[in-house]
């Protein structure tokens, strides 16, 4: 999904010190927050909307959502996202980091079960400039994010922030931010991510915020060369040793593949112009005729 | 990654039901030559957490008790990739047929686990099946429902295996209940030997344990090895920081895995060599002040590059905490600043006040001031 400003989001979590904070910086901003979700809070009202004890409880209650945020620590995030989806959730965007990979795997069973999406987890989540956003981006940090046309697709937070905020400083506003999250095992991945920017109308061009380890790139750059619109990315762990996990669970290069000049050469096959440093993004998107 | 040592993946096999041989874990010459002694001829293999110890030299066979005793010497306290051998596997050599390779992992492409299976195991399997990418079976599990132990046998059985397929799809049927009863991101059996009469027996296994599992298996967690390569990275990860030491002189402070990791490629770029990864994003950002300290006790840097853009991480307080730090530690060692998104304005206007340096408007700038610094003249 591209978010929009329309979407009924139920933050999982919204009690809590983060949900409190991002939430209040959410509803600022003008996301539509119409519930939260705590166990022991249920009933109660939090930053002026009702806190439910889980999200199926919140559908059976008249408040139905479109997708679920969820502020909730690695060990619980299974059973959230589980509930999430069997309340019918079409979008769970899941933040959390170190979530047993097993754990992960049983929510994307569960997701295709119900037919929702999971986005992350690992993910600092969806923000749609001048509109909404969900997650813990700086979407509120005129500096970073400005409205515009080009999407951004990013496997981590910081990256992605950096990236948007040269964006911004070269006059590209941006039409949708997309984290897919920085975790190996991923309900929504980069490739899935560009298919959705491609088929968005506010999109011309794309910029993808890759790193080494894993094969997401590869899969994109295959995408890509199927693609109208111009697409530009950046990897990051060019210089990261092999066998080393780089911060990341999904960043590490093995024996088997994950390096970077295979991603380079398979982007770079599928028509994508790779920078060698984030500056150079808005260069090379320039070169591709977007403006 | 939590590594196991091979003698400590190997009885969860045998626990789940797939053969292993006969073999004692000693830690001496003398006590080779006993356990040698009591199995008969055997190989004597160097317990370290990680592939290639054949190739190093750490796997030799022993057709007697002194045998074993002489290959215990040469094994023991050789360095296979960055490890030493304190610990060796004496076991039954055992007459085999076929080599074959069997594994599950977690698959990032259908979401769930994946049983790979190979009937030429052995040595290099990645470059062997990458000749003949025919002879690799791929079999996805829907973690939901477990694996369907019949379907696979099927599967082999159609790839044309010489030996009773449901012996293999019965091993991986073990492969998987230690996979999901240890949390496991990999279990891997190579070589899987097909014996004489047909029946299939472990010779070596790989069990790497998901990291953000180990709590709930304190029984694994205590023999997970150490896969760090220095006491440095060993202590950030006690203070909860993730720290690698990459050799060179320009050291790197920065928020976020993706972010880090492109602190060093820029550095790269311009001419320099990053010293470290260490990033502080998560949950972490707060601990700036402590991994200012790690990063400082490397000898070989000649100048910090703090590079924070912050999304979730706020960067007024990891800069708060590098400016106090700086002002405690007094550190000799020329600092460069690039600091933007979540709570900068705040961030930028502390380290002004606090060190009286201008942050650089941008990153490249920070970048090759660092790596201008690092190159100049010592002291």
């Amino acid at each position: 999904m591209i978010l929009r400003n329309h979407h009924r989001i139920l933050v999982m979590g919204l009690t809590g010190k983060q949900g409190t904070m991002w939430g209040r910086a959410m509803l600022d901003y003008g996301t539509r927050i119409v519930g939260g979700v705590n166990p022991r809070k249920a009933g109660t009202t939090h930053l002026g909307v009702p806190i439910f004890a889980s999200a199926k409880e919140a559908v059976a209650s008249r408040c139905p959502f479109d997708a679920a945020l969820m502020f909730v620590p690695p060990l619980a995030a299974k059973d959230a996202a589980i509930d999430a989806c069997e309340a019918g959730s079409k979008s769970v965007i899941c933040l959390a980091e170190h979530i047993p990979a097993h754990d992960v795997m049983e929510m994307l069973a569960t997701a295709k079960g119900t037919g929702s999406r999971i986005i992350g987890p690992n993910t600092s989540g969806l923000v749609t400039p001048g509109e909404t956003f969900a997650g813990i981006m700086p979407a509120f940090n005129s500096d970073v994010f400005s409205p515009g046309e080009v999407g951004v697709i990013s496997r981590s937070g910081s990256l992605g922030t950096l990236v948007c905020l040269q964006l911004t400083a070269a006059g590209f506003g941006q039409s949708a931010f997309y984290g897919v999250g920085g975790d190996p095992i991923i309900g929504t991945r980069t490739r899935a991510a560009l298919r959705m920017l491609d088929e968005d109308e506010r999109t011309r061009a794309v910029v993808i915020c890759g790193e080494i380890g894993g094969s997401a790139e590869e899969e994109a750059a295959e995408y890509a060369g199927s693609m109208d619109k111009p697409v530009v990315a950046f990897i990051a762990g060019r210089t990261a040793p092999e066998g080393r996990r780089m911060g990341h669970a999904g960043a590490i290069v093995s024996g088997t593949g994950g390096g970077y000049d295979a991603k380079r050469r398979a982007l770079e096959a599928g028509g994508v112009a790779v920078a060698d440093l984030p500056s150079q993004i808005p260069q090379l998107l320039r070169e591709m005729q977007v403006n | 990654m939590a590594n196991f040592c091979e003698f400590a993946a190997k009885p969860l096999l045998k626990e789940a039901g797939l053969r292993i041989p006969r073999g004692e874990v000693v830690n001496s010459p003398d006590a080779a030559f006993s356990a040698a002694r009591r199995i008969g001829p055997c190989m004597v293999k160097a317990q370290v957490p990680t592939g290639k110890r054949g190739k190093a030299g750490g796997i030799i066979a022993a057709t007697s008790a002194e045998d074993a005793r002489q290959a215990a010497s040469a094994i023991l306290g050789m360095k296979i990739d960055g490890h030493e051998v304190d610990a060796l596997l004496v076991e039954e050599t055992v007459p085999l047929q076929e080599e074959h390779y069997l594994s599950v992992v977690g698959d990032p492409g259908h979401g769930g686990p994946l049983i790979i299976h190979s009937a030429s195991g052995g040595m290099d399997v990645e470059e062997s099946s990458a000749g003949a990418p025919n002879t690799v079976l791929r079999f996805p599990v829907d973690i939901a429902a477990g694996l369907e132990t019949r379907a696979l046998a099927a599967r082999i059985a159609d790839a044309g295996v010489g030996i009773p397929a449901d012996r293999i799809a019965e091993a991986a049927s073990a492969l998987y209940r230690v996979y999901r009863t240890c949390d496991a991101e990999l279990v891997e059996v190579n070589p899987l030997a097909v014996l004489d009469d047909g029946n299939v027996m472990a010779l070596d296994c790989k069990l790497v344990v998901d990291d953000a599992s180990l709590h709930r298996q304190p029984e694994l967690a205590g023999h997970a090895a150490s896969d760090h390569a220095s006491p440095l990275e060993a202590e950030a990860e006690a203070a909860g920081l993730k720290y690698i030491g990459l050799g060179g002189s320009v050291g790197i402070l920065a928020n976020g895995a993706g972010l880090t990791m492109t602190t060093m490629d820029a550095i790269s770029h311009f001419g320099g060599s990053p010293a470290n990864f260490l990033e502080i994003g998560g949950e972490a950002y707060t601990k700036a002040k402590t991994a200012l300290e790690i990063l400082l006790r490397n000898p070989g840097i000649r100048s910090i590059l703090v590079n924070f853009c912050g999304a979730f991480a706020r960067t007024d307080v990891m800069a708060k905490g590098v400016a106090e730090a700086w002002l405690e530690l007094k550190p000799d060692v020329p600092v460069f600043f690039s600091i933007h998104g979540t709570g900068s304005r705040e961030a930028v206007q502390c380290i002004r006040e606090e060190l009286g340096l201008e942050p650089f408007e941008r990153m490249d700038d920070a970048v090759r001031a660092a790596v201008l610094a690092a190159d100049g003249p010592a002291g």
